[in-house]
């Protein structure tokens, strides 16, 4: 081996093959003339010997491997000019600061040479560029994920796995506080998720955080001394974090908290290319909580607004069992113009008058939709008021038509039934019915004859002269008395698809519920009407039974009444 | 027997009884006895129901009969709901029919184990239109949507379904026999997970195994072929002029009075749904099944699978252009074939035998096929 001295800029032919001698084979190429040709690669070449000793070493080489001109065969190069490598295959070794690619060819069977090149620049560029197409796909998926729910929850969980699935070993966010407190919610790489509620004032103990949460001053995201962090700041059992960064998340004009970032002691620190990509990540997540918080607010209001809307819960009436179901024409709400109710006397009036009666009405508010929903509420509320005074529907009738007549709405048109319960001990239950402009109630008896009550009267909310139909029906037990609104009737639909349902085959279909609990005819008669519109458009629909029934035969079922 | 079995039994003639409170006393003792509530919930009251339904579809019982048994059975988990009281120890689940199910009760018990597990239930009811459960998701923000179906004529609703609830974000898991026996349509339509029963259903969201976040899923791609968009488009017209072919292939139909006629439309609207869903998921054994199943309801009701088979023939004739129908069609007039040479033979089930006193007490109800398909998904199919 130390027969071969390389130098820089200057290849020296040194045991150059003999078996190529002058008249035996074709002349071999003057060394001169080989020098030349591996000095002009810009590869690194290194041409050895049988034994592995140098012979020749071009300039790109030596530039390479520096070491390769200090004279010694370098020990600290050895991995370069591993033997053990198949020939002609490539491979990347590191090299100081340097990736190097290095091949190794055979010549004859005594000669084989080296060629390396520098690859560090090509390999940091795919590094690069992996890294961002990760950092990329994490901002696709990050959009795909936050962008789906408008629930500040979902969002903020969202926004927690998310981080702990990409930027760190613990991803926390605490939502814009609600009253004295925040909510906050955690999420771990391995998919584990934690919530709580820490006091507003706890806050404080994070430099930063209360003025992430409040939105103001805006604050830049900031490095934390991680022995400074509170205890709850941390997941249980995590330890001491390394590196720990809080994050504001700016909202679309709304502050929506904060996010806080965790490394483990032992994890890469957070380098600038990582902010920067937790700062367009907290943006977007950001921007998905406070439309979500945005949306949560508008729809509590919304759901305070509309709850006198909705239909009642329909409280114990003696003597008989009530079941309604109202289907409301829009699709995404749940108010429209028809509307039930039962009333029972409050005390004080029960008290001043002991005949008076439960009351129940049905009725629909010309249009659909909103408006007509809170007109719809305006008439419970009216006829609620007006059951103080009064209780027998042929006076109440005329005074709601008063009160309609008076509205500042417009086209305040209501059509209804109004019914007094009177149950007997026998068993039966009187109704007396009012009836104005609305679709004639049915009666299906328990041997399934079913009649229609012929009553017409007037709508309300018209003409200042209505005339008011009063029929009385008596239930037996198990009778049923059967109000509803047109929406149920004049829908259209069937095999065909543009036939009107009709009263015919509401008698039909009521007639083959014979026997049945009031519960189990409404949602009979309901799931007939759906399917027979058959996902078309529809209007409002408005279902309200009565049954007379005997009274609860044992004692458990008193006791459990009372309960 | 086992207690609890003698117990269902009892409570089976309760109900057809409408007795209610027999049968919630019943319910309410087998808890003070010590049964667990899911117990009572899932081996007597479950049970119960499947027997209600078998007892319609031999034509024991009349329909308002199983009606009123069911409703009772309502007021039944009602009172064990009211009973036994857990405090929720874990994340929130909302449980909902898809749009068109009626069949709330499977998924009541669903809702009410849920509960007794510790979970925070938000029960949605009966036939929940996609907007309404899209609004209360956005709303409540449950960590999982259970989705019961029970029909497979609500799959293609159901899809909509699942593909809006994944579209906000929440994983669905699926239920019901709509999705069939061993759940390859709620595979196949993109359910992040499948359960055939109310505690497999809690076991499978206790596990752990639904996605926090649902993948996005491919569109199915036979549906490339537009036989079901096309069929379904066309549903209306396609009824009247199988109607109007039916007249006059089978005389004895000029007599028939208007409700008969009715019901003989339904029953064709029935095949139709059927035969939609079956395009949609593109499962020819979805609808042999539902063959074999109204040939055997209409058997019970003297009613020749024959008949069926004649519907059939005519929906395959009227849809020249739609090779994947009629090759359904054409395996649904073999297995009607089949269960009418079943039936020749004297190989028919109790449901037939029982059915000779009442031969003929719905048979001139109904020409030409079916029966409440609303029936179907109650009788182990």
């Amino acid at each position: 081996m130390t027969e071969t001295r390389p130098t820089a800029g200057a290849v020296r032919p040194a045991g150059v093959s003999r078996t190529g001698q002058a008249g035996k084979t074709p002349p071999v190429p003057d060394p001169a003339l080989l020098h030349a040709i591996i000095e002009a690669s810009t590869e690194g070449v290194v041409l050895c010997d049988a034994d592995g000793r140098f012979v020749m070493v071009n300039s790109a080489a030596a530039r390479l491997v520096p070491e390769l001109a200090a004279g010694d065969p370098p020990a600290a190069a050895r991995s370069l000019f591993d033997r053990t490598c198949p020939v002609g295959e490539t491979r990347h070794t590191a090299h100081g600061d340097r990736l190097l690619q290095v091949r190794r060819e055979r010549f004859s069977l005594v000669h084989h040479a080296w060629y390396l090149r520098d690859v560090t620049g090509d390999s940091a560029r795919t590094d690069a560029l992996l890294e961002e197409r990760r950092r990329n796909e994490f901002l696709v998926e990050a959009s795909r994920r936050l962008s789906a729910s408008l629930n500040t929850r979902r969002c903020a969980r969202a926004t927690a796995e998310l981080a702990a699935s990409f930027l760190t070993d613990a991803a926390m966010v605490v939502l814009p506080p609600t009253g004295r407190h925040a909510s906050w919610l955690r999420a771990l790489p391995d998919g584990t998720l934690q919530e709580g509620t820490i006091a507003l004032g706890d806050t404080a103990a994070v430099p930063g955080l209360s003025e992430a949460l409040a939105g103001f001053p805006p604050v830049p995201s900031r490095w934390l001394d991680p022995a400074q962090a509170p205890a709850w700041l941390m997941p249980e059992g995590f330890g001491q974090a390394g590196h720990l960064l809080v994050t504001p998340l700016p909202g679309n004009g709304v502050p929506a908290g904060a996010l806080v970032l965790a490394r483990r002691e032992d994890g890469p620190a957070f380098d600038e290319a990582d902010e920067i990509l937790v700062r367009v990540f907290a943006a977007r997540a950001g921007a998905a909580i406070s439309a979500a918080v945005l949306y949560q607010e508008q729809s509590a209001t919304n759901a305070t607004l509309t709850g006198d809307l909705l239909p009642p819960a329909l409280p114990p009436v003696p003597g008989v069992e009530i079941a309604g179901s109202l289907r409301a024409s829009q699709q995404t709400g749940l108010i429209g113009g028809d509307f039930y109710d039962v009333y029972l006397p409050d005390a004080v009036t029960a008290a001043a008058d002991p005949g008076r009666r439960p009351l129940l009405t049905l009725g629909d508010v010309c249009g659909k939709g909103t408006g007509a929903a809170v007109l719809a509420g305006q008439v419970r509320q009216c006829l609620r008021a007006l059951l103080l005074l009064e209780g027998e529907p042929e006076r109440l009738v005329p005074l709601i038509n008063r009160s309609l007549l008076a509205s500042p709405a417009r086209n305040a048109y209501v059509t209804l039934v109004l019914g007094a319960l009177r149950p007997e001990p026998s068993g039966h239950t009187q109704v007396e019915l009012a009836v104005a402009g609305h679709p004639a109630p049915l009666v299906l008896r328990a041997d399934g004859t079913v009649e229609e009550l012929a009553s017409y009267g007037s709508m309300l909310g018209v003409l200042k002269q209505i005339v008011v139909t009063i029929v009385t029906v008596d239930l037996a037990p198990g009778d049923v008395l059967l109000l509803y609104s047109d929406g149920i009737t004049e829908a259209f639909g069937g095999p065909a698809g543009r036939e009107m349902f009709g009263a015919e085959r509401l008698k039909a279909a009521l007639a083959t519920c014979a026997g049945m609990p009031v519960a189990a005819v409404v949602e009979r008669l309901e799931q007939i009407s759906t399917e027979w519109l058959a996902h078309g458009e529809h209007d409002d629909r408005a279902l309200l039974a009565v049954q007379a029934v005997r009274p609860a035969p044992r004692a458990r079922d008193r006791e459990r009444a009372a309960r | 027997m086992t207690g609890l079995t003698v117990a269902t039994a009892r409570y089976v003639e309760l109900i057809g009884e409408a007795d209610e409170y027999g049968a919630i006393d019943l319910v309410l003792d087998m808890i003070d006895a010590g049964v667990p509530a899911e117990r009572v919930l899932l081996d007597m009251i479950a049970p119960a129901q499947r027997r209600v339904g078998e007892l319609w579809a031999a034509n024991d019982w009349s329909v308002a009969r199983e009606h009123a048994a069911t409703a009772i059975s309502e007021r039944a988990v009602a009172a064990v709901a009211g009973k036994v009281r857990v405090p929720p120890g874990r994340g929130r689940v909302t449980v909902a029919c898809t749009d068109g199910e009626y069949h709330a009760l499977p998924t009541r018990l669903l809702a009410e184990v849920l509960r007794l597990r510790g979970w925070q239930v938000d029960f949605l009811g009966a036939s929940v239109p996609g907007p309404h459960l899209i609004t209360h998701l956005h709303q409540r923000g449950p960590d999982a949507v259970a989705l019961s179906c029970a029909l497979p004529t609500r799959l293609p609703r159901a899809h909509a379904t699942i593909t809006a609830c994944q579209a906000v974000g929440i994983p669905v898991l699926a239920g019901g026999r709509g999705f069939g026996e061993d759940g390859r349509f709620a595979r196949l339509l993109g359910a992040d997970g499948w359960a055939p029963t109310a505690d497999a259903a809690a076991d499978h969201l206790a596990s752990g195994r639904l996605p926090h976040f649902p993948a996005p899923i491919d569109a199915l791609a036979h549906l490339a072929d537009e036989e079901y968009t096309q069929l379904a488009r066309r549903r209306a017209d396609l009824l009247t002029t199988v109607m109007g072919t039916l007249m006059g292939a089978f005389p004895p139909m000029a007599t028939y009075s208007q409700q008969q006629l009715e019901a003989t439309t339904e029953d064709l609207a029935h095949i139709a749904d059927f035969l939609a869903a079956a395009l949609y998921v593109d499962d020819t054994r979805l609808f042999t099944d539902f063959v074999g199943w109204t040939c055997q309801v209409l058997r019970a009701r003297g009613v020749p699978a024959a008949s069926v088979a004649l519907g059939l023939r005519v929906f395959h004739d009227e849809l020249a252009e739609f090779p994947r129908a009629r090759r359904m069609l054409a395996a649904g007039a073999k297995a009607a074939r089949t269960a009418d040479d079943r039936a020749d033979d004297g190989a028919g089930d109790t449901a037939v035998e029982g059915a000779g006193d009442r031969a003929g007490d719905r048979a001139g109800d109904r020409a030409g096929a079916s029966a409440p398909a609303d029936a179907y998904s109650e009788t182990g199919h």
